[in-house]
């Protein structure tokens, strides 16, 4: 026998959105598992980190199809549809970006120059706070459903995402200085080789910018 | 008047047969919200209803039956062939039962008021002739239908705002939900009270004046806010509750509230459902009673609101529990914050309309309250949809209804002349 009153009442997209950004952030963090392998040469250990990544972000897709799936037209929710949606293949997008860096790293067996190494390091995991930080503020989208999108827990989030901003001014600072102590090196080095340095440094400041273009989305749910 | 005996054995079978329907599936989405958010097991949610919805049906039953038994056919038609009204109630009774039977098979949102005041509008209008319907109080119950939605889903979003407002949106809501939810206790208590007393406890003795009315309930409200704000007040904060979800301790406490406004669903449900089934049963009754002359003005007998009441809660026991627990898995979104604006205003709503002798949808009520907490945004996805179908299914339900009835009509009217 069939219930029809317990039909209005759609699945929450909003943990599985959660689920979600946690898988990316556990694939952006192998990023520094990788990294950390290339600056001590291990081959190895590259080749794994960068499947790892692979399969992380493997696994985040099938989590993104799943939620799709689950998300039809007709839903009414506290959030439009679109900005759900958004936040979704901003997320996305995120796990994408790992995938791409870590793939160059493996395949074009991408080297740091040692100078650069601890630079570079502190730089990626400032990266990887603004993915922790997006997660966080995600995190706290049951606890707006909970309020209804006002009141205290609001400006709690407010400040999360102040906090996200700051973290991307914080990496965009770091980039320039990576950018500039390449400069300084990149006579040595072979140029083909500074050239995907470069492609290095840049696609992994997407990361931070992709982190803060999902608290964008969140920043959008709360002014309607 | 020839073969009474036999047509009292087959209404009270049949309306029996209808509270039986009633029991096991209405009650089930009424008391679903309390299961799914967790605040009740489903057997206590059985005690819960098995005890509020025969209160409601006993205390506060009588208004909608009346409507039912002779608000709709105008019975002035009928005083040479009082039998016609017999064999219209019979089989605008057993129209509603077979028809519910079936949809509920099916699954198809189907509503029993809608049902039953179809089946008599249908055998009134065929059997006897159009001008025996009296359109006003149809038109008047069918505007109700669209009324009590609406009103429901405006409380709702009123008290799901208040609930932001005073508790979830501060910044001790643990503190403030302890403050402010036994002021909703007395709400429920109040309300449910005070209509019931308004309607009058004639049938049970109570004679009461409207000052002594208001000053009952305001009793019974504050006797319900003290007991729940004893319970509330031994409630601490447990962290380990919070490490997830920073909500769950003040869920924990608008689930003692939604324990009372789960009783006053029922109350509500109880007072305006049992009319589906006794309605008819007291016409015919009352057609008998009198030797075959109809539209005396006579008091509704105890007896057959005892008979609901009672089918009701057989229906319950029987099998509503199982329709319970299905429903309960389902609605696991909705919390008791929410879950509690749902049925209060829904309750308030209904109460209202069993008060005003209006035969209503208590789902539809529920539906257009789950609504209004949607539109202050606190539910996270509602099926809109599956929304649109169950208000739509009503425009299906009145024909088929007054079909079945139409025919089992002219059925009896063909065995017993």
């Amino acid at each position: 026998m069939g219930n029809y009153f317990s039909g209005i009442f759609g699945r929450s997209p909003f943990a599985p959105l959660q689920q979600h950004m946690s898988k990316v952030v556990a694939c952006v963090s192998e990023l520094e598992a990788l990294f950390e392998a290339v600056i001590e040469d291990d081959a190895l250990g590259v080749e794994e980190a960068q499947q790892r990544v692979s399969m992380l972000e493997n696994e985040a897709d099938d989590l993104k199809i799943a939620l799709r799936l689950q998300m039809p037209k007709g839903l009414f929710m506290p959030v439009s549809r679109g900005d759900l949606l958004n936040v979704l293949t901003m997320q996305d997008r995120i796990a994408n970006q790992a995938k791409d860096i870590a793939g160059i790293v493996l395949g074009r067996q991408i080297r740091l120059p040692t100078v650069l190494s601890q630079t570079f390091l502190s730089y990626l995991k400032r990266n990887v706070d603004a993915c922790v930080q997006a997660h966080a503020t995600v995190n706290e989208l049951d606890e707006l459903v909970e309020t209804g999108f006002r009141g205290a827990e609001v400006r709690l989030v407010e400040k999360m995402l102040t906090e996200l901003n700051t973290i991307e001014s914080d990496t965009d600072a770091m980039e320039i200085q990576l950018r500039a102590d390449l400069l300084r090196i990149e006579r040595d080095l072979p140029p083909v080789d500074v050239m995907f340095l470069y492609k290095i440094i840049d696609e992994t400041g997407e990361l931070a910018d992709l982190a803060q273009r999902v608290g964008g989305r969140i920043q959008l749910m709360l002014a309607r | 008047m020839e073969y009474a005996t036999v047509y009292l054995i087959l209404v009270a079978l049949f309306g029996l047969f209808m509270a039986w329907g009633v029991g096991a599936n209405d009650v089930a989405n009424a008391m679903g919200t309390s299961v799914g958010s967790g605040v009740l097991t489903v057997r206590q949610a059985v005690i819960v209803a098995a005890i509020f919805e025969f209160a409601g049906a006993y205390l506060a039953g009588g208004a909608v039956t009346e409507t039912i038994r002779k608000g709709i056919v105008d019975t002035g038609f009928l005083t040479n062939s009082p039998e016609l009204l017999v064999f219209g109630m019979l089989a605008s009774l057993l129209a509603a039962a077979i028809w519910l039977f079936i949809a509920s098979h099916f699954g198809w949102p189907v509503s029993t008021t809608h049902s039953i005041v179809g089946a008599i509008v249908g055998f009134a209008a065929v059997g006897i002739g159009i001008e025996a319907v009296k359109w006003g109080k149809v038109g008047s119950i069918a505007m109700s239908w669209v009324v009590s939605p609406l009103l429901a889903g405006l409380i709702a979003y009123a008290l799901f705002r208040s609930v932001q407002r005073l508790v979830l949106d501060t910044e001790k809501p643990f503190d403030n939900a302890k403050r402010y939810v036994p002021i909703y206790m007395f709400f429920a208590g109040f309300i449910m009270t005070l209509v019931t007393l308004l309607k009058g406890l004639k049938h049970i003795g109570l004679h009461l004046t409207t000052g002594q009315s208001y000053l009952i309930a305001v009793g019974v409200g504050i006797v319900v806010a003290v007991i729940g704000a004893l319970i509330i007040r031994r409630m601490q904060i447990d962290p380990e509750a919070d490490r997830n979800f920073h909500y769950a301790n003040v869920e924990r406490v608008f689930g003692v509230l939604m324990i009372v406004t789960a009783c006053s669903m029922a109350f509500a449900h109880g007072s305006n459902d049992v009319a589906n089934a006794i309605g008819p049963v007291a016409a015919v009754v009352s057609v008998i009673d009198h030797g075959g002359v109809v539209g005396q003005k006579s008091q509704l007998s105890s007896w057959i609101l005892l008979l609901g009441a009672g089918g009701i809660v057989f229906g319950l026991l029987t099998y509503g529990h199982r329709v319970m627990a299905t429903i309960g898995k389902k609605i696991t979104e909705l919390t008791p914050s929410r879950g509690f604006a749902c049925e209060l205003a829904a309750a308030t709503t209904v109460v209202l309309a069993s008060g005003t002798g209006l035969p209503i949808s208590t789902t539809h009520t529920l539906v257009g309250a789950v609504l209004g907490v949607g539109f202050a945004r606190g539910i996270a996805a509602l099926n809109l949809r599956m929304i649109r179908t169950i208000f739509m299914s009503w425009i299906v339900t009145l024909p088929a209804g007054a079909f079945f009835a139409i025919l089992f009509f002219f059925i009896f009217t063909s065995i017993f002349t």
